[in-house]
């Protein structure tokens, strides 16, 4: 159910359409919201929204209480971090939009547009969280929730480290956090922790100080969680953006494009980018393929660069993100098939 | 002015990973604040996780030093609660 939408079809058009008057709905709130057609007739799995998959207590019990009353007693829960309530009649929409208003809840986003943005529970409270993920996925999702890209749907992830739980590398525009270590050299004792913990082998020691390969480090920070003297510290920190990744029959890896961004910077990407595919998508492809199709430096060019952040623009800057043998390695910027 | 007395002291060679660290974390919790531990681990895993949680957990690590068969030992002040 979770990866798959728009599965209303003509009829079903026409009888929503005269059903929604009758129930005074907007129809087009219908068409857009998380109602989404089952296999059997006249039901629907209602989809709520559920940013960054944080749910209060008092929503939950509302779910389940609108399950219970309006559907099969069970919830499903997404891949993209949602409650969906499955088995309802069209019949409810109503009485359920109108419940979900009491505790501040409405329903996610289906279609061609920005959908509800997922997150890990960033440095809230997982211990190699490296940035808030949660305030940003909620703030991400107060301002662009629903838009729509005039093409296709529009997913956002956050991922709090390196190690992206929440797979930015597919999505429509990932977000990872990322620190620049820096070493203070007076307090350094020399013992090598750094080093051996340091799993992408970006640190070597010269003498008795560990020097860092700016072409090896991911920004993962394990360097500075494991200093016991805090000789190795945070020099700044902040989002890598990845942009056109998707699922599906024909999945993409996003590339990564740029570093280091503040938060500020990273709505203004989010804008930027949906502004760029909305003008240069063309139909129903997601922004992978407006990029496959028009090369992604025409995107650097005419998006990142005029943000004035940190552009990823080569290859050999992305290699550090990519494993020996993955088909990263095989995209010159090209796509070898339809996408 | 070695103060680790033979009950501050740990060898968890070949203890795998989680136990060393449980091992480390539940000696730290029997000691007073201020006192000192000394824990010899094995290079890899061991020294990848157990100064790492050691540290999260609020306690210092005062040295680290190379042992001739590649293990390491660590002197740990513990922290406060
Ligand atoms: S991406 Fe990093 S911070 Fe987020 S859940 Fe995974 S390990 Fe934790
Ligand atoms: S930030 Fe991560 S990759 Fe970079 S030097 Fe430190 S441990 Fe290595
Ligand atoms: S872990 Fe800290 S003290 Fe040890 S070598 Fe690295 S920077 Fe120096």
């Amino acid at each position: 159910m979770s990866t798959q939408e728009e599965p209303v079809m003509e009829g079903l058009k026409a009888e929503l359409r005269r059903e929604s008057r009758r129930l005074r709905l907007d129809f087009n709130e219908l068409k857009s919201g998380g109602f989404i057609k089952q296999t059997q007739k006249d039901l629907f799995t209602v989809r709520l929204r559920c940013p960054g998959g944080q749910v209060t207590a008092d929503k939950l019990h509302l779910a389940a209480d609108i399950a219970q009353r309006f559907g099969r007693g069970e919830v499903h829960l997404s891949v993209r971090q949602s409650v969906e309530i499955p088995y309802v009649h069209y019949q409810h929409f109503d009485a359920i939009t109108e419940e979900l208003k009491t505790v501040n809840w409405s329903v996610a986003s289906c279609g061609p547009r920005v959908r509800v943005p997922t997150a890990c529970a960033g440095c809230t409270y997982n211990p190699n969280g490296l940035v808030d993920t949660q305030s940003m996925c909620r703030e991400v999702d107060r301002r662009y929730f629903g838009i729509p890209t005039g093409h296709h749907k529009f997913k956002i992830s956050f991922s709090g480290c390196p190690i992206d739980c929440f797979r930015s590398r597919e999505m429509d525009l990932g977000f990872q956090g990322v620190v620049e270590p820096k070493l203070v050299e007076e307090l350094c004792t020399g013992c090598e922790l750094c080093v051996k913990n340091c799993e992408d082998e970006a640190l070597r020691m010269e003498g008795s100080l560990p020097v860092r390969d700016l072409d090896k480090c991911i920004w993962c920070g394990d360097c500075v969680k494991i200093c016991p003297v805090d000789a190795m510290v945070v020099d700044r920190r902040g989002w890598l953006a990845r942009v056109g990744g998707k699922h599906g029959k024909h999945p993409l890896f996003a590339y990564e494009v740029a570093n280091f961004l503040s938060d500020d910077q990273a709505f203004s990407l989010i804008e930027a980018t949906l502004g760029w595919y909305r003008s240069q998508g063309r139909g129903r492809e997601r922004i992978g393929a407006t990029i496959a199709r028009l090369g992604l430096e025409q995107y650097i060019q005419e998006v990142i660069h005029p943000l004035g952040g940190e552009a990823i623009e080569s290859p050999q800057e992305r290699r550090r993100y990519w494993a020996e043998g993955n088909l990263y390695g095989l995209r010159g910027g090209e796509a070898t098939r339809k996408i | 002015m070695d103060q680790t007395t033979e009950e501050n002291r740990l060898d968890l060679r070949g203890v795998l990973c989680p136990m060393n660290f449980v091992h480390t974390k539940l000696k730290l919790e029997e000691m007073a604040e201020g006192q000192t531990l000394e824990v010899i681990l094995d290079d890899g895993e061991a020294m990848r996780n157990v100064p790492r949680n050691v540290k999260a957990d609020g306690h210092h690590i005062l040295s680290v030093h190379k042992l001739p068969d590649n293990s390491y030992k660590l002197l740990i002040r513990r922290g406060t609660d």
